[in-house]
């Protein structure tokens, strides 16, 4: 290990319960913002949401289509790949469920896709029973940009660039295709519970 | 661009750790519009990785992820890159 | 990113603490003695890798704010009240102390002089570390490079290093300093009050054809800025090497 710096803490909280506490994982307050790329600025107006892909037709929702969909309160705890945990964070969001309400498909996978370019993979299971959402809302305001806004893909029981910023639709495959970072070393499923970070773990 | 941007300058470290010399005056081609210049001036972002983008057309040069023992390094945007003696 | 030295090729060193120095009521120099220092470029900076006693750790990036001295160097940090590890250096360092760090690195961002012309620094608050190691080996080299440092502060309390700068204006060798105070200025002042903008950079900064090459240090929005009005005056971009900080500066 290597040398201890004296009377260095971080800042973190250290009175979490372990039990919310994923393996390798430091509690904060933050609200830390991470981004592989600027912040994509489309306006409400230029906005949509698609659910595409091996589906029986394309379905979209334009911004105010959206908003008019049923939302729910959420509130999770997060866990970020590169080591902070927050607890208890308070969003506001549509089921995916709702999304796919009505939806046919036989895909068992999922890509979701941003404004900006990026994407990420994930079973289509892990989406739906009430797992996942598109949040519009953080702490009872509007999402910020910096954090996602207008939208996000939120997905609190896997690592959190699963939950992608900017979320423009989901394409729904039949076979999975590694997303942004997960072709390049993070981990395909990323559970935080079993610490699946990267590739082999 | 963006208040979160860096220069590829300030992974001079991690890049010097990863490949055993000076890289932020390496010459990078960018594979989406051909624009070549320093490694050190390249947009840099943190997200759960890094990644360096063409600060000519936005294009993802290069992103690297630092595992615990291992580290993961994708060139495909850059066409080439150049190293100096 | 953190993690043990991941291929071992450029290896984390002690480095123990020697001296503290307040600049300001921000800024403290921190001085270190790193045995096995091959020496460094100014311009370049450490990474710096603090490890708490459960493992924890945080990493951030320092310029040397020295010209080459030895197996000695100095760090100036900017103390951000929200920072992690900026408090930590300046409140809590004592000499005797070590930490680690890995450096040095960034060789496109080092005094270098290449070209005929003016080297034109610019720095915005805790930006002007790596712009002052520049302007301290110039001093040692006895180089005769005209340079400018354009330096923007909050307040004339606020611009570390003053005393020196003066002093190394007083030499009349080729380097003076324009302030630009951009809070508050003291009785009198009869300089720039005002954020950097492309007048100021066309006003105090040479014409294109005479510029050798600019350095500008500082937060990410104020090196935007101002590397955008370089390149609005008619610089070539490729005569302009910028040292992002973030959006708090480091």
């Amino acid at each position: 290990m290597p040398p201890i710096s004296r009377g260095f803490r971080g800042r973190r909280r250290d009175d979490a319960p372990s039990d919310r506490v994923p393996p390798g994982q430091y509690v904060t307050d933050d609200f830390p913002v991470l981004s592989a790329g600027p912040t994509p600025h489309t306006s409400l107006d230029d906005w949509d949401l698609t659910i595409t892909g091996e589906v029986d037709g394309l379905k979209r929702w334009s911004w105010d289509e959206f908003r008019a969909l049923p939302s729910e309160p959420i509130t999770v705890d997060i866990h970020c790949v590169t080591k902070w945990s927050k607890l208890d964070s308070e969003w506001e969001g549509v089921p995916i469920d709702t999304l796919l309400d009505g939806v046919d498909t036989t895909a068992e996978y999922v890509v979701a896709f941003c404004d900006g370019g990026y994407t990420t993979n994930l079973p289509l299971e892990d989406l739906t029973e009430g797992k996942a959402w598109i949040a519009f809302a953080f702490g009872g305001e509007p999402l910020d940009p910096e954090h996602g806004g207008p939208a996000r893909l939120l997905v609190p029981h896997l690592y959190f660039w699963k939950s992608a910023k900017w979320v423009r639709g989901l394409r729904l495959a039949a076979t999975d295709e590694p997303g942004f970072w997960e072709q390049n070393g993070y981990h395909n499923y990323g559970d935080p519970w079993k610490e699946q970070r990267y590739w082999g773990d | 661009m963006d208040a979160l941007m860096l220069d590829g300058n300030a992974a001079a470290g991690l890049l010097h750790e990863i490949f055993g010399s000076e890289m932020t005056t390496a010459v990078g081609t960018c594979d989406g519009c051909g624009t070549a210049g320093e490694v050190g001036g390249v947009h840099l972002y943190r997200g759960a990785g890094l990644a360096f983008r063409c600060p000519h057309c936005g294009n993802v040069l290069m992103k690297i992820v630092v595992g615990d023992e291992r580290v993961w390094v994708d060139f495909r945007g850059l066409r080439a890159l150049q190293l100096n003696g | 990113m953190e993690g043990t030295a991941v291929l071992g090729r450029l290896n984390w060193r002690a480095a123990k603490v020697v001296e503290l120095t307040p600049e300001t009521s921000q800024t403290k120099t921190i001085t270190f003695d790193v045995p096995g220092w091959p020496g460094h470029r100014a311009g370049q900076h450490v990474d710096v890798r603090l490890t708490a006693d459960d493992g924890y750790q945080a990493e951030r990036s320092y310029s040397i704010a020295s010209a080459a001295d030895g197996p000695r160097i100095d760090l100036t940090v900017e103390r951000l009240d929200d920072g992690e590890v900026s408090p930590y250096l300046t409140d809590e360092l004592r000499t005797g102390d070590v930490i680690e760090l890995r450096g040095p690195v960034g060789g496109y961002f080092v005094w270098n002089p290449q070209a005929e012309g003016t080297v034109f620094l610019v720095g915005g608050g805790s930006g002007v570390v790596p712009l002052m190691a520049m302007a301290r080996q110039r001093a040692l080299e006895r180089s005769g490079i005209p340079t400018r440092l354009l330096y923007s502060a909050r307040s004339w309390d606020d611009v570390i290093y003053r005393d020196e700068l003066a002093e190394l204006t007083a030499r009349r060798d080729g380097f003076d300093v324009v302030y630009t105070l951009t809070r508050a200025q003291p009785a009198g002042w009869d300089g720039y009050s005002r954020r950097v903008d492309t007048d100021m950079l066309g006003e105090v900064g040479p014409v294109s054809s005479e510029l050798a090459v600019a350095f500008v240090c500082g937060p990410t929005p104020f090196v935007e800025a101002v590397a955008s009005g370089l390149v609005e005056l008619g610089h070539e971009p490729a005569r302009i090497k910028t040292e992002r900080f973030g959006p708090t500066g480091g």
